[in-house]
Parts: C-alpha cells; sequence; structure tokens
C-alpha cells in the first residue's frame, strides 16, 4: 500500500506541511517561544485575527496539556505534542480544497480514503473565542480541526479568519501506519541515526509526568499565576504614548505573553488536582478577563487597525 | 405553467440541521410566494450535507393584477389635501374621477396594480429567505456580512417550461444564481450543467449524490442488515444514529468490521456507547448477542472496495477502546477497593451552590431513604447503603468521558465492589423513571433511593426558590415529580407526603425538612443566614409551599393520559388526603369507572340532593350539621326507612373504606338512592319546628359525609 510519495517519518510531514503552506503564500513562522496549550494561542493566530489588516501564517506549535501526561507509557497521548497551525485572513473561498491540497500533500490518496466534515463548534472560555467549522476525519479518525472565527477576545472577527490545525502525532501516525506513536520514525527510518519519536520524548514524558501530577510546588505556581495576572493589567494600564520615545506604543504583546503564562499556570495547577470546580470556573474567567484586555489592546495597534495619525 | 428548482449548495451543513433546514426552505419560499399573489401545484425539498433543494411544480407565471378603489377629499377641499392624495396615489388628477358623496362630490382613485412576473417574485422571495434563514447558529465567512450554517458557495435558481430554461436573475453579496451544481466532492468534482428538477436529479445520481434523507437512510439499513444477515449477524437498530448518518454522506458505502478480541470483554453498552458517540459506528451481534463487529459507512465508493477506509476505521476504533479499556480497569480497581475514592471525590462537585456538594445531596438521599423504605418493602439498612454508593459511578473515568452510562456503570461498579445484588440494581435503577414511557422501578430497595433521590431534588429546589417556570425547567423538576407519581403509583404506594405526625405512613417532606436537610439547614444558615429552622414553612405550610400543588399538576396530567375525567381528578384533588398520591389515584380511578355506570349516576344525584339541601342550610345557620340524627324524632314511614336504610349500608361503607375498597363504598351509598328520593318526595327537611329540621338535616348530612370521604362529588358535571 505504500506508495513512492508517502512520506517515511514525522518530521517529513512536518517539512511537507510547511512547504504545501509556502506555496500557497502563507509566512511560515517559526513556534512561539513559550509554554502554550494550542496553537491557538499563539500570536500569530490570537492576536492576528483581530481587526481588518489581511494577515496569512503557517507553523507548528509545540504545545502542552499537563493533564494528558502518561509517562511516556500511551500509545497516542502525550503531555507534550505538535501541532501545525494556519490561519488566512479574510479565509478564501476555495479554503476547503486547499486543505485537502494539503492532505494529498503529505500522502493521503483522495480516492482510497474517506474524508468528512463532521459539525464541532470550536470554543476557548480562556480566549474568549469561538467560531464554526468541522473536525476533518480521514477514515473516521480525526485528523483536523477546521474553524472559522467568529469572535475571539469578546470582538468579533471582521473579516473571518479561516483556521486549520492538524493533531501533528495522531496524524503521523495514520499516515505513517504506527499504532504506537513512540515507535513512529522521527527522521528518516534510513538516516545514519534513526531516531523514533519515543528516542525523542519519551524520557521527558515521565520526568515531566512526575512534575506535573506530584512535584510542582503549588503555592509558588498560585503566586506565579497572580504575578502573571497583575503584570498583564499593569502593561495595559500604561498610556499609550511612550514617555520616552513620545511614540504611540500600546504594549499588547508583553500584556498577551502574561496571559499566555496565567492560562499555562493554570494547567499546571489544574493537574496537580488542587483546583476544586468552583475554583475551577473563577481561574478560567480571570484568564479570559486578560485575554479580553489584551485582545482591546492589540485593536490599538497598528497590526489591529489602528491608525496611529489620526 | 413553470417549475421552479431551488439549490443552495455550501459547505457541509451540520448533520442534525439538515432535515429542518429543508422543511424551513420550503416554508419560507412557499409562504413568500403565496403572499405575493403566485401559486403552486406541489413543493418537495431535500437536504444533503453540502445541499438544501426546493423543487416546485406548477407555478403561475405571474401574480394578477389588482385593482383598488381609494375615497379621496371632497372636491371642493383645500388645494394641499388634494395635491397630497395625488401623491399618495401617484396619479395625476385626470386620473381621478369624481363621485357623489352623502358629504357631496368627491375624488376617488382607482389604483391598478400590474402582476408581476414569476421570476421577480421568486427572486426576492429567495433573498429575503437566505438573509433571514432560521438557523440554529449562523456564521460569517471572508470579508463578507452574509449568515450561512457555512460558507454558502453556489445558488442555482431555474425556472423551466416546456420550452426550455430560465435562470432566475439574482445576486446576494456576490453570489450569482445559476442553473450549475457540483456533485459528490470527491468522487464526481466539476461543475453540472442542468436543465430542470429531473434533470438535476438524474444528472446528481449519475455525479453520485442521493438527494433524498430517507432514500439515504434507507439504502444503508437495507445494505447494513443484509450484510449482517448475510453472516449470521443482527444490527442493533438505532434510528437516530441512522438519521445521523444518513446527514454525513452524499454517497453511502456500506462497510462491516471486526472488533479487536482484546476488547470484547467490555461491557456490551460501553462498546455500543463508545462507537456510537466517538465514530457514529452501529454496533452488530453475534448469534449469542455479543457485540463482535460495527456497520460504519463511508461516503464514496473505492478502488479497493474500502478495504482501506474499512482499515482505518478498525484502527481508530481500536485506539478509542483502548482508552475505554484503560477506563474501564482503573475504574474496577477502584471499585474493588470499596470506591471510597470516589466517594471522597463528590465532596469537592458541587450539585448547587446552594445545596451542597453531590456528598450532602448523598447523605441527605441516605437519610430519606431508609425512612421511605419500610413504606416500600425495603429493608432499611440496604436502601441507606443503596443511596450511599448509588452516585459513585459519578467519580468514574467511564462515566467522564461517557456521561449517558452513569448508573449502569454503577451497577457493575456496586458488582464490582461486592454489593448485594439489590444495591448494585439500585445503582443503576434510581435515575428511573426519566419520563412518562420510561420503565418504573419496582423492586424495593431502587425504589426506596430513586423516590428519596427525586423528593430530594423537588424539595431542595423548592426550598432555594428555583422553580420552573413557564417552558424554563432547568434542574428539569417536572420530570422529577412525574418520576414521583410513576413510581408512587406503579407500586401502590403509601405514602403521605405532607403528614406530619408519624404514623404507618411517613410524611416525607416532614421527614426531609427535620431530618435528612438538618445539615442542609445548617448549611443554608451560613451560607444567607435567612432561612429559620422553622421547616414546616417552607414544606408544608398550605398556604406557602405549592410544591404539592406542583405534584398535582403532574398528577392531573399523569391520570388524565390515562383516559380519567377532568371533574373526577378535581373531585379527588378536593379535601385532605391529597398527599396520599397512591390513594388518591385509587380514589379516581373508582370514580371514574363507577360513573360509567347505574350506581354511578344514582350516586351522583343523591349526593347533590343531600349536598345542595345541607349546604344552603348550613350557610343560611352558619353552623354545621354533622351531630348525628336520632331516629325517635323521625315522623314518616319515609324518614324511618331511610334511618334504617344508613343504618344497614354504614357498616357496609365503613368496611369498604377501611378496605379501601372504593367500588364496594360507592355500591353500597348509591343503593340509598330509593330510600332518599322517597324521603325527599314525603318529608319537608325545613320543618317548622327546629328540632326536626336539625335532625333531619343531620341525617342528610351523614350521607353527604359518606360520600366525601371518596371525593367532593358535587365537583362532577351533570
Amino acid at each position: 500500500m505504500t506508495r513512492p510519495d508517502t512520506p517515511r517519518s514525522f518530521q517529513e510531514i512536518i517539512l511537507r506541511l510547511q512547504a504545501y503552506w509556502a506555496a500557497q503564500g502563507c509566512a511560515v513562522l517559526q513556534p512561539y517561544d513559550m509554554e502554550v496549550g494550542a496553537g491557538t494561542f499563539h500570536p500569530a493566530t490570537t492576536l492576528r485575527a483581530l481587526g481588518p489588516t489581511p494577515w496569512t501564517a503557517a507553523y507548528v506549535q509545540p504545545s502542552r496539556r499537563p493533564t494528558d501526561g502518561r509517562y511516556g507509557d500511551s500509545p497516542n497521548r502525550w503531555q507534550h505534542y505538535y501541532q501545525f497551525q494556519v490561519i488566512i485572513k479574510p479565509s478564501p473561498p476555495d479554503l476547503q480544497e486547499l486543505y485537502l491540497g494539503s492532505l494529498a500533500a503529505i500522502g493521503i490518496d483522495m480516492d482510497l480514503h474517506d474524508i468528512r466534515f463532521v459539525e464541532d463548534d470550536w470554543e476557548s472560555p480562556t480566549l474568549g473565542a469561538w467560531g464554526l467549522g468541522w473536525e476533518v476525519w480521514c477514515d473516521g479518525m480525526e485528523v483536523s480541526q477546521f474553524t472559522y472565527f467568529q469572535q475571539v477576545g469578546g470582538h468579533d472577527c471582521h473579516p473571518v479568519s479561516g483556521e486549520l490545525t492538524y493533531g501533528l502525532e495522531r496524524l503521523a501516525m495514520y499516515v505513517l501506519g504506527c499504532d504506537d506513536g513512540n515507535a513512529m520514525p522521527f527522521n528518516a527510518p534510513d538516516a545514519p541515526i534513526p531516531l523514533t519519536y519515543g528516542d525523542v520524548f519519551r524520557e521527558a514524558e515521565a520526568q515531566y509526568a512526575r512534575w506535573n501530577f506530584d512535584t510542582a510546588d503549588t503555592a509558588m505556581l498560585e503566586q506565579h499565576f497572580r504575578d502573571a495576572e497583575a503584570e498583564c493589567h499593569r502593561i495595559l494600564e500604561q498610556p499609550a504614548t511612550d514617555p520616552k520615545t513620545g511614540r504611540h506604543i500600546v504594549m499588547a504583546q508583553p500584556a498577551y505573553d502574561q496571559c499566555i503564562k496565567a492560562s499555562h499556570l493554570f494547567n499546571l495547577l489544574d493537574a496537580r488536582g488542587v483546583i476544586s470546580v468552583t475554583e475551577r470556573q473563577a481561574y478560567i474567567g480571570r484568564v479570559r478577563t486578560l485575554a479580553k484586555a489584551c485582545a482591546d489592546a492589540f485593536l490599538l495597534t497598528r497590526a489591529g487597525g489602528h491608525d496611529a495619525a489620526a | 405553467m413553470p417549475d421552479l428548482l431551488i439549490e443552495l449548495l455550501s459547505e457541509e451543513i451540520p448533520a442534525r440541521m439538515q432535515a429542518r433546514a429543508a422543511d424551513d426552505l420550503k416554508r419560507l419560499v412557499t409562504n413568500g410566494l403565496v403572499e405575493a399573489g403566485l401559486t403552486y401545484a406541489g413543493a418537495v425539498a431535500h437536504a444533503t450535507p453540502r445541499r438544501l433543494v426546493l423543487a416546485l411544480e406548477g407555478l403561475t407565471e405571474a401574480s394578477p393584477t389588482t385593482t383598488e378603489e381609494r375615497r379621496g377629499p371632497r372636491t371642493d377641499a383645500p388645494e394641499k389635501a388634494i395635491e397630497g392624495f395625488l401623491r399618495s396615489t401617484g396619479l395625476a388628477r385626470d386620473d381621478l374621477a369624481v363621485k357623489d358623496d352623502r358629504k357631496g362630490q368627491v375624488y376617488v382613485a382607482k389604483i391598478t396594480r400590474p402582476g408581476r412576473p414569476a421570476a421577480e417574485i421568486v427572486a426576492e422571495v429567495l433573498e429575503t429567505t437566505i438573509r433571514a434563514f432560521p438557523w440554529p447558529k449562523s456564521m460569517r465567512w471572508g470579508d463578507g456580512t452574509l449568515r450561512w450554517v457555512r460558507p454558502l458557495r453556489r445558488i442555482l435558481c431555474l425556472m423551466t417550461r416546456d420550452d426550455g430554461a430560465e435562470v432566475v436573475p439574482l445576486e446576494i453579496d456576490g453570489l450569482v444564481a445559476g442553473n450549475v451544481t457540483e456533485g459528490h466532492r470527491f468522487m464526481s468534482p466539476g461543475e453540472i450543467k442542468v436543465a430542470s428538477f429531473e434533470d438535476y436529479a438524474a444528472k446528481l445520481k449519475r455525479a453520485h449524490v442521493i438527494l433524498s434523507a430517507e432514500e439515504r437512510a434507507e439504502a444503508i439499513w437495507h445494505d447494513a442488515t443484509n450484510r449482517a444477515f448475510a453472516a449470521g449477524l443482527k444490527v442493533v437498530e438505532d434510528k437516530g444514529l441512522l438519521a445521523e448518518v444518513a446527514g454525513l454522506v452524499e454517497w453511502p458505502v456500506v462497510l462491516m468490521g471486526r472488533i479487536a478480541g482484546d476488547y470484547l470483554d467490555l461491557p456490551p453498552e460501553v462498546l455500543q456507547t463508545s462507537m456510537k458517540e466517538h465514530q457514529k459506528f452501529f454496533s452488530v451481534r453475534d448469534r449469542d448477542g455479543r457485540i463482535t463487529r460495527f456497520v460504519t459507512v463511508a461516503n464514496r465508493e473505492t478502488a479497493d472496495d474500502g478495504a482501506t477506509i474499512l482499515d482505518g476505521n478498525t484502527r481508530v476504533l481500536s485506539a478509542r477502546l483502548a482508552d475505554a479499556k484503560f477506563f474501564w480497569e482503573n475504574d474496577l480497581r477502584v471499585a474493588r477497593a470499596g470506591m471510597k475514592d470516589w466517594l471522597e471525590a463528590l465532596g469537592n462537585v458541587t450539585f448547587h451552590a446552594k445545596l451542597g456538594s453531590q456528598r450532602d445531596r448523598i447523605e441527605r438521599i441516605a437519610a430519606l431513604a431508609r425512612e421511605i423504605a419500610p413504606a416500600v418493602g425495603a429493608d432499611p439498612d440496604l436502601a441507606n447503603d443503596a443511596a450511599k454508593i448509588a452516585k459513585a459511578d459519578l467519580s468514574s473515568e467511564m462515566v467522564y468521558e461517557f456521561p449517558e452510562l452513569q448508573g449502569l456503570m454503577g451497577r457493575y461498579y456496586a458488582e464490582a465492589a461486592g454489593e448485594p445484588p439489590e444495591v448494585a440494581a439500585a445503582a443503576e435503577e434510581h435515575y428511573a423513571p426519566l419520563g412518562p414511557s420510561d420503565d418504573v422501578p419496582t423492586a424495593p430497595v431502587s425504589v426506596a433511593v430513586a423516590l428519596a433521590d427525586k423528593l430530594d431534588t423537588l424539595a431542595g429546589f423548592w426550598a432555594i426558590d428555583e422553580k420552573p417556570t413557564g417552558s424554563k425547567d432547568p434542574y428539569a423538576l417536572r420530570r422529577a415529580a412525574l418520576g414521583v407519581i410513576q413510581l408512587v403509583v406503579s407500586n401502590s404506594i403509601r405514602l403521605r407526603l405532607n403528614a406530619k405526625e408519624k404514623g404507618p405512613i411517613d410524611g416525607a417532606f416532614w421527614n426531609l425538612a427535620n431530618a435528612g436537610f438538618g445539615r442542609w439547614f445548617e448549611l443554608e444558615q451560613q451560607l444567607t443566614g435567612l432561612v429559620t429552622a422553622d421547616a414546616d414553612r417552607v414544606w408544608i405550610d398550605p398556604d406557602k409551599t405549592n410544591l404539592l400543588a406542583f405534584l398535582h399538576d403532574r398528577l392531573k396530567v399523569h391520570l388524565r393520559d390515562e383516559g380519567i375525567r377532568h371533574d373526577v381528578i378535581d373531585a379527588c384533588l378536593t379535601g385532605d388526603r391529597t398527599d396520599d398520591l397512591a390513594d388518591l389515584v385509587a380514589r379516581a380511578r373508582a370514580l371514574n369507572a363507577m360513573l360509567a355506570t347505574e350506581d354511578g349516576a344514582d350516586l351522583i344525584q343523591l349526593y347533590r340532593r343531600a349536598a345542595n339541601i345541607l349546604a344552603q342550610a348550613e350557610a343560611a345557620d352558619g353552623v354545621e350539621y354533622s351531630f348525628g340524627a336520632d331516629r325517635k324524632l323521625a315522623e314518616t314511614d319515609a324518614e324511618r326507612a331511610l334511618f334504617d336504610a344508613i343504618a344497614e349500608a354504614r357498616p357496609r361503607i365503613d368496611a369498604a373504606m377501611a378496605a379501601e375498597d372504593y367500588p364496594a363504598a360507592m355500591t353500597a351509598l348509591a343503593a340509598l338512592r330509593g330510600p332518599v328520593d322517597a324521603f325527599f318526595e314525603g318529608v319537608q327537611v325545613n320543618a317548622e319546628n327546629a328540632i326536626l329540621r336539625r335532625n333531619r338535616l343531620n341525617l342528610i348530612s351523614e350521607i353527604v359525609r359518606a360520600g366525601t370521604r371518596i371525593a367532593d362529588l358535587t365537583r362532577i358535571a351533570a
């Protein structure tokens, strides 16, 4: 069943996706340099989905979900994993066809597989964001999330961004025919030093699982959460005009960094099992407040459509 | 007369919205056309994952020309008024006629509205329909402002006549209507030009699209059952799943696969739920009833006859079932250790901010189940134990993943924990009944816990004033009330919900307030400081509670569905003892049956006659005649005969009432019809002698009181 154009490794799938979306005109960015729960948190998606300015980007985003940790023992679940993210604003009329082209690019033969768009509305309570779309199934396997953003940070999206998220491990396992993700080739199987996904991550998975579940200092995490929250608010309270340069500089992204931190700290506290059901809602509400404030601030930047001269 | 074809092609429409959307398209377009003066012979609508379709037959070519006469100002009215009239009618002065009116001569405008061609009307109506389409959720896309369920990609709008087809000119936000559609996304990509509905349907079928959802569903079910049958197997029927799957495909292809052996020992409900919820698979049973295979429905044919697709689906299922097995095995470990971890965890789960945690609630239900147990023939200790573990599975990983398996997993886990079978059964059954047609538990322990669960819910939400209003019933309190009624009635449980004194029959609400709810009241006091410990006032005070009235409202619906007359229900709901629902229903059923007989007619006749005279006298005198009559004061034979008849009937009525044999009690009472009639004919009740009068009223009162023990029979319609 293996065809000459079937990729042979995890990294080849990433490289092909990057090449494909680069060819479609996307700016291929690098991962954001912070701990995030999903590719959506990258400012290239969350912030750039706001305002009128056209935008197009594709990138890999390492993502962390502490509660998904399985000490490296699960064949398909890790607390650290990769998402591939595409965002195009405004969403082009042929986005579905472009997406299907990307599946073909990574070796999925449309004539043999059953691709389906199954209703799945996306909502991020922490980002105050929602959109409508589908999970995309390939032979019953969810291989991507396809969303038309309607709101981010409480603001209506005008124009609407089309967002694609590929869960890379699951997709790669499917394409490469691996039932055990840890055994999946990371680089070419015939490379001088062939490495599997497990060779790269398995050990670290166990270490993080131990830290996430049992070791992390919860009092410290709580303090960090409060610090990030306070710093985010403090940044946004600064006047728009910088007293040193006299320029209009709204610090939306530094503030948003603090929002990302707070969100991840909440995830860590959650994994430590110290957040009760009622507190949970309160924490999510606090992160959402930060996300909304950052979204408000982004709309006052040039990228957010603000005309400094006006 | 032309036919009309409309197709709205979009990106994939959620399966659950398709049928409704097809109906809405038909309704909105046909209503709009008819309102604009067109008529049509027939209409049919279809939906697939990518399209809404409406085909109209025999549309009229144009709306009719209409004329209207409008009366204007008098001919000698001020110039301004006449000019205003001309403006409003759009006519010149020469166009106006002059007519005689009572007030003098007035201008009359004859306004003619020419008919409009159908195409023009169709374009308007379709645009309005698209812009205001009632999707449950809609969205924008790109940089447009139009809203649709997912991006709308094409509009096909075609009027066809014997001599050809005409595209209806229409443009909405840059989408121009045409005569072009597309076939199956993967099997027949590309544009297809169509000339009529017949042409459209035929070409789509060739392009691998089955328009009709019913046809797709039938094809799926037919193929699935055939394949299973050929292998000596049986597909588990699931109409909801069938409709959903038919909404996920334009060209259904049924494939049957095997479940890997590692997972066959999972509970069948887990297999079925996991396959249905995650993968939209049908379950297939073997001859022994075990679920061993699945049916999946692909959206296409392939050169390898679906081998790749089936292989992929099988692998996905294995990954899913590996998760389920992981949950199941983890859960079994906790269960075998006595479920303590789960019960503790429920202390951290808020049931309702004002009603404490799930654990608080379980404590209350356990206390109440113990109280109720004797009334339902259950062992109090077992009822208490069952209530304590009945909700433990809410903390399990399996129920977290599949909430619909709550209760059922509870039974498996209670069995694993070594609980007695009655206790394990109660874990599953205590949620029931979940509706009018749901099975009602009969096992005593299950009944005790089920009742306690529902009574706690009702009493709790009543206490914090979260009652249902109108269509809003977020805590499903109506369902809980109906559940109480179903449990009590179908098991003939004698439970006085409001009785304050402890007796053979317990006052469930009262006990709840004073025993089980003690803890809740402490909590509530801490929270708000508003509630006093005066539990009666919340639950029992007839002016305030209305919880009983709420139960009565549900009971009325229940009895009406059973075919019991309105007036019978009203008659039985009057008086005391209406908190004993089983007794109330027994009386209503007996009275309803009695009214269909001659005895029933006699009973009502004699009762009404007696009650009227008594009520008049009591109202006039301001006293109650219930003193007991003395036969020595009887003057006539008719009077003495009635005394004797009552004396003879009384022990029979009393015995029947004591045995709650209401038909016998009513028959015995109805037998007094003869003596009563003779009495009223021969005896003047309102005699001048006050002593005689009082004695006769007391005699009548005995009859009335005997009847009232069954129901307030004055409420029975003649």
